[in-house]
């Protein structure tokens, strides 16, 4: 039991040692690094990212890829700003982007499942497809200027001595609602077993293609969800918004230990994953005289050695099974 | 028959497809608390009968009837709930979860909404120790042994309540302790009152523990028999519809050399002290032209280690290797094709075809890599090639162009043969050429062996199957936990001497 959790977590393990250590670098390096409010400002900024990260590391769990989530994150800030700039109500525009949100994953999961079609290629067309319909609404950056979403905004709930938005407070919940649906939910665990071996988990009795159409929902679903959360962060919408998110969303999941063959995940990890990238950003920042991109460099670094690790891993396992 | 304890009948099944009768008025009885044989060849209708029985597939004719009931299962899951469970060849278990979780997935113990972990540990700990079986069932599958992981698929099979239990070609992976151990929990099981039904093709097994027999031969039913009334050589006729001493005699012939004849023969290939660490102890072994050398020995022992050695798969860490009296530096697999030898690997599934190509483009390959990827090799020349191998080693497939996948194993085996026959080595390696090809195919292929030795090729044979050895090989060398012990020739040449020199014996 011991060694078995030893292994299974020396993944998950090495990116928290990881995050300690990019923060006690930069607590030792820059004045003002150490403090609670920047590790705040880490979640606050990356809510968005937390939400559609966690709905990845559901869909990477199967063994699948999505890479329409940046498109559609665009497109729900694009359309909500533009029915709010109509005077639409807030809480109407916000559960009718939660349903389209759910209505597109749901779309490409039956294409997937249905019509065995590719992930990669299904959700490919519907990225082209959800990023041409932000230029359908408008070319031009729409401001957000509706009270609810203003006051969403810009209220700040205390932690101690520092505070954070409302965003985090809805990616922490969705966090915790994905560990729980992960590991205590039959759900859950179906989708393990899909990533593990799909073949088997037909053959065991499991409902595997509702399984996996209920994951795409559910990835539409955290996608619409961190558009909102975006819309709240940006007060905009723009056709441009979060191009190339989805390969920040896989690779905060790679780096938190998830395998993209499927069958391994932890959303703790993607959690972790994300902070990780948060952190990086923060210390580049600091630092003042990097451009920005030397963030992706180093998010590229740590991609390679991750995927490494986890190879390692895997030899050594196949190595003790023989 | 007594309708008393008579616990599933099947009667007049048939399934086409698209024009292919798979099944024809094939009948099944299973009765409460017996092991029943389902024998045939690949291509019989064994799969087709199973899959029709658990949902898999739906059936075009015929009935079901389970205690008396008339059932028809839909999918996997019904038949399941129904009480037919099965244990596939392959493993079919997720090797990423848990042991506990891989026996109860899909109806999970649910507490309060959620997973109850701890009272599924302790029913997976429960399940297992009926079958002898104590292990942590917290660790993920893939940490067990293949043997373990069929006990686990065992115990998921039977915690379903399982009334029937389709047990399909279970022990083809095992070694041999472990199928007496398989042997002891499916007697157990047996005296449960479950009916098992056993698919396999290994005849000794039939005999250890079957009580019936069902025969089936292209798709039709050929005949049900108490074990006691059918000996095994009848059995093989039933099965392939010829008479056994035929057969035998057929492949038997003229190979019988004796001693002698190995001192009047060139050596073609002689490793000295050749070995690699972790995988083989340093051996010498002299191969000489014409003959068929065995290398004789358990699953593990090191035969294929022994063979990777010689085909440069393997990077040899000690010892030389003398090729026609000169001395050759063999260490990739091109190295060893351009030396004229050839090696059919183990599993043909992944170190062998190539699915998605076709019969021609398989064929072709090794050619085509010996005479280096630059020369193209002409398309019409492709298709000769292609079309006479076919002929030659009668193939069964409908074009050279059809994809290998979708051949039956036995012919994809003929066409990894026929790669390697293209490029005329003077030495043809064959590990476990036959495993899992129906008894025709396999005489076919161990009579071209035969035939290809006579013709003066060396031939090295690897097989689990000492009778198959027997047959084919005139030496054997014997290995045992990756040593070389033993060299046997001539009238040593018998199954007694050979078990007891593998089992450690004299």
């Amino acid at each position: 039991m011991k060694t078995n959790l030893q292994t299974k977590f020396i993944p998950i393990l090495i990116t928290f040692l990881l995050l300690i250590g990019l923060f006690a670098f930069g607590s030792f390096k820059y004045t003002g690094f150490f403090s609670l409010q920047n590790f705040l400002n880490l979640l606050i900024d990356n809510a968005f990212l937390l939400i559609t990260a966690v709905g990845m590391t559901f869909v990477l769990i199967t063994g699948g890829i999505d890479i329409s989530i940046g498109a559609v994150i665009a497109f729900v800030c694009m359309l909500s700003a533009d029915l709010l700039q109509k005077g639409w109500n807030a809480a109407v525009v916000m559960v009718l982007m939660l349903v389209i949100g759910c209505a597109f994953g749901t779309g490409m999961g039956i294409l997937i499942t249905k019509f065995k079609m590719q992930p990669f290629i299904v959700t490919l067309a519907g990225m082209f497809l959800a990023r041409g319909l932000c230029y359908v609404v408008s070319i031009d950056t729409i401001i957000i200027d509706n009270p609810v979403y203003v006051a969403i905004s810009q209220s700040r709930v205390p932690i101690g001595s520092g505070f954070i938005s409302w965003s985090v407070v809805i990616a922490l919940v969705v966090l915790a609602a994905a560990y729980y649906i992960l590991h205590f939910s039959k759900f859950g665990r179906t989708v393990y077993a899909i990533g593990g071996n799909e073949q088997s988990a037909r053959l065991m009795g499991l409902p595997v293609d509702s399984t996996k159409i209920l994951v795409y929902t559910l990835n539409g679903f955290c996608s619409a969800l961190a558009g909102l959360v975006f819309s709240f962060y940006m007060l905009s919408g723009y056709g441009l918004h979060t191009v190339g998110l989805e390969m920040d969303a896989i690779a905060a999941a790679v780096i938190g230990g998830t395998l993209l063959t499927g069958g391994v995940g932890y959303v703790i990890g993607t959690l972790l994953g994300v902070l990780t990238q948060g952190a990086i950003q923060t210390l580049i920042m600091f630092e003042g005289t990097l451009s920005s991109w030397w963030t992706k460099i180093v998010v590229a670094a740590l991609l390679c050695l991750f995927i490494l690790i986890q190879r390692v891993f895997t030899l050594v396992k196949a190595k003790k099974a023989r | 028959m007594k309708s008393e304890n008579t616990l599933l009948t099947m009667k007049n099944i048939c399934k086409y497809f698209t024009g292919v009768k798979a099944l024809v008025n094939v009948d099944f009885t299973l009765r409460e608390g017996e092991i029943h044989a389902l024998m045939g060849e690949n291509g019989a209708g064994k799969s087709t009968l199973i899959k029709v029985l658990t949902g898999v597939e739906k059936l075009d004719e015929g009935e079901i009837h389970l205690l008396g009931q008339h059932v028809l299962p839909k999918s996997t899951h019904e038949a399941q709930s129904i009480g037919i469970s099965t244990v596939y060849q392959e493993v079919n278990l997720c090797s990423n979860l848990s042991v506990a979780e891989n026996i109860f997935i899909g109806r999970e113990p649910m507490k309060f909404g959620r997973i109850d972990w701890k009272t599924m540990h302790k029913r997976a700990r429960t399940a297992l120790e009926k079958l002898n079986v104590d292990i942590d069932v917290s660790q993920t599958l893939d940490s067990y042994s293949v043997a373990i992981q069929q006990m686990v698929a065992i115990a998921r099979a039977v915690d379903v309540d399982a009334k029937v239990l389709i047990l399909d070609e279970p022990t083809s992976s095992l070694d041999e302790k472990e199928v007496e151990k398989l042997f002891e929990i499916m007697t157990k099981l047996k005296n449960e009152g479950i009916g098992i039904v056993f698919v396999t093709h290994f005849l000794d097994q039939v005999y250890a523990v079957c009580d019936r027999i069902t025969v089936l031969r292209n798709g039709e039913f050929v005949g049900e028999y108490e074990i006691k009334d059918l000996p095994k050589v009848k059995l093989v006729a039933k099965m392939i519809g010829k008479d056994y001493e035929e057969l035998n005699a057929s492949i038997k012939g003229s190979d019988s050399q004796d001693d002698e004849a190995h001192s009047n023969k060139e050596v073609f290939l002689e490793a000295k002290q050749l070995g690699k660490k972790n995988e083989i102890e340093p051996y010498d072994v002299i191969v000489y032209k014409g003959e068929v050398l065995g290398l004789a020995g358990l699953l593990g022992s090191g035969r294929t280690e022994m063979a990777k050695l010689l085909f440069g798969a393997e990077k040899p860490d000690t010892g030389e290797l003398c090729l026609e009296g000169s001395k050759k530096n063999i260490i990739t697999p091109l190295q060893a094709i351009k030396n004229e030898i050839a090696y059919c690997p183990e599993n043909r599934k992944i170190d062998g075809i190539i699915p998605d190509l076709s019969v021609r483009e398989n064929i072709i390959l090794a050619l085509q890599s010996k005479r280096g990827w630059m020369k193209y090799i002409k398309r019409s020349e492709q298709e000769k090639i292609a079309n006479d191998y076919i002929k030659l080693l009668s193939i069964k497939t409908s074009s050279a162009e059809k994809m290998v996948k979708e051949l039956s194993g036995g012919n994809q085996q003929k066409v990894i043969l026929a790669r390697w026959l293209l490029t005329q080595p003077k030495l043809l390696i064959l590990d476990e050429p036959t495993r899992g090809i129906d008894i025709g195919t396999k005489t076919e292929i161990q009579r071209l062996v035969i035939e290809l030795a006579n013709k003066g090729m060396s031939v090295i044979f690897i097989s689990s199957e000492l009778d198959e050895m027997l047959r084919t090989c005139s030496r054997m060398v014997v290995l045992r936990d990756r040593v070389k012990i033993a060299e046997l020739t001539g009238d040593k040449l018998e199954t007694n001497v050979i078990m007891n020199t593998i089992a450690g014996g004299n």
